[in-house]
This record gives structure tokens, sequence and C-alpha cells, in this order.
């Protein structure tokens, strides 16, 4: 997948992961200081499934978005392709 | 380990070229108050900290090679498309003559990294006060970097970065507080 030939939604779907990981990490940092937050906890879980859709959406279309076999990929190998985070 | 995600933390968009800007950006990249040196001072004093405190040093840690990339990601953006001439007139001849316009982890001045910048001291409290002046620092030199830029698609995610600041550095008061209060259970018979 060549940089050139991305269309509008993939940096929507994108910019919507960005937003559901953000909050992710929010949480995440918060329940390393209050692992007793039920409330929080419920919350974390619950981003990280949409997180885990909506990745699958993305990466269905475009390709892996995680290494070390967390994704998957098609043939040939598209973990190389661009465009990388710097390029988007 | 660590698992490397091929997506921004927050998106990084750019106006115009400008490598002036670029100039002082390096500044959060290779700098005393940078995201590098967020990310090894944390990642290296999780060693030695107690149980309690451990996971949020390498959440954090870990988060700050994310700002480190969002950085890259700027300076990439605003130097990608200048002239040596441009380079020079923004005051990275010096960058240019030994880099071209790759990055490089050396401060605004040209100073180059250094672990001297960062500290693990062995005292959990001794750390966490570190970390907490860290995270000060970071976000008042994000704060003089958005006074300097008029690129308000810049200033939106400099802007994102010195709030992060502002959310480690209440994180980090937090831990001093758990370890505060560990110690004082400890019961002596």
């Amino acid at each position: 997948m060549a940089k050139e030939t991305l269309p509008d939604d993939f940096y929507k779907l994108m910019e919507d992961l960005q937003a559901i990981d953000f909050v992710i990490v929010e949480l995440n940092l918060y329940l390393d200081t209050h692992p007793d937050d039920l409330e929080a906890l419920k919350q974390f879980n619950t981003f990280a499934q949409q997180s885990q859709n909506l990745r699958r959406t993305i990466e269905e279309r475009y390709g892996p978005l995680l290494g070390a076999g967390k994704s998957y990929s098609t043939y040939p190998w598209a973990w190389i392709d661009p465009p990388w985070p710097w390029q988007m | 380990m660590w698992v490397y995600e091929k997506k921004l933390q927050y998106p990084v968009k750019v106006s115009i070229c400008n490598p002036r800007l670029a100039k002082f950006l390096i500044e959060q990249y290779g700098g005393a108050d940078g995201e590098l040196a967020a990310a090894l001072r944390y990642l290296n004093q999780r060693y030695s900290i107690p149980d309690k405190v451990i996971g949020l040093l390498t959440d954090i840690g870990t988060e700050e090679f994310a700002h480190l990339e969002m950085i890259a990601t700027m300076v990439y953006k605003l130097t990608k498309d200048a002239t040596p001439e441009q380079l020079k007139e923004a005051g990275l001849g010096d960058h240019y003559a030994d880099h071209d316009k790759a990055l490089f982890y050396h401060n605004a001045a040209g100073e180059p990294w250094s672990a001297k910048y960062i500290q693990a001291k062995g005292d959990p409290i001794a750390d966490l006060y570190e970390d907490i002046a860290a995270e000060e620092k970071a976000r008042a030199t994000y704060q003089w970097l958005i006074n300097m830029s008029d690129d308000p698609f810049l200033n939106d995610a400099l802007a994102f970065l010195r709030e992060r600041e502002v959310v480690h550095s209440q994180r980090f008061r937090e831990a001093v507080e758990i370890l505060k209060e560990t110690q004082a259970q400890k019961k002596f018979f």
C-alpha cells in the first residue's frame, strides 16, 4: 500500500483508532495508581474491545498495524509497506 | 519486551515547511528535558523500585517513546522539502553538514544527548521526585515551543504533548503517596 494511494477514509479510521487508544492509555496510567477503581477498569476493558474491533477493520483494508505477531499479514509481507507513521 | 504499532499516538500535521521551528523542536528529541531522556530515565529506574510502581514507570516510559516518534515526525515534516540553503538560513547548517536531513539526538543548541541528563538513585523517593521535576520541565519546554510557533496544526500536537506531561506529573505524585503509605505501614516489633 503506497502512500500516494491512501484514500481519505484511511485517515478518518486511523484518527478514530487514535482516539480510542488514547482513552485506553489514560485509563491504563490511572489504573496503575488506582488499581481498585472498578469503574475505570470496566471502561478500560470496554475500550480495549472497541480498539480491537476497529483495528481489525483497518487491518483488513490496509494491512498490519502491530508487530511481533500481534497482527496478521497478507501476501506479500505487508508489514514493510509504507506509509510509516511519520509519512502519514 | 516491546511491541511496535505503526501509528502515531496523536496526529501530527504541519502547515508549511519551517526548518527554523524544527531546530527548536529538536530540544524535545535529544535535549535534557526531552522525550528520549524521559523514556530512558523511567525505563531504567523501574528495575530498582518497589513492585507497586513498576507498572507506572514501564507504561509512562513506553508512552515517552511514542512522544519521541511524534517529535521526529514534526521535524521530518518541517524539513523534508527544505533546500540546504533554507536549512543554513534556519541555523541548521551545522546539522546538515554532519547529518543531511537525518534526525539525530542533540538539543536545539547542537549538544549531543547524554546519560548525564538522567539518574537512577536506587532510592525510590529520590527517583520519583526527579521524575516529577522532569515532567514539569518538559511541560514548560512545550509551552516555550508553542510560544515560538505560529503553526496552528503543529501547536495542536504540541499542546497535546504538554498536557500529557501534566498527567504524567500527577501520576508520579500519586506514586510518591503510594510509597509513603507503604513505608508508614511498616511495623517494628
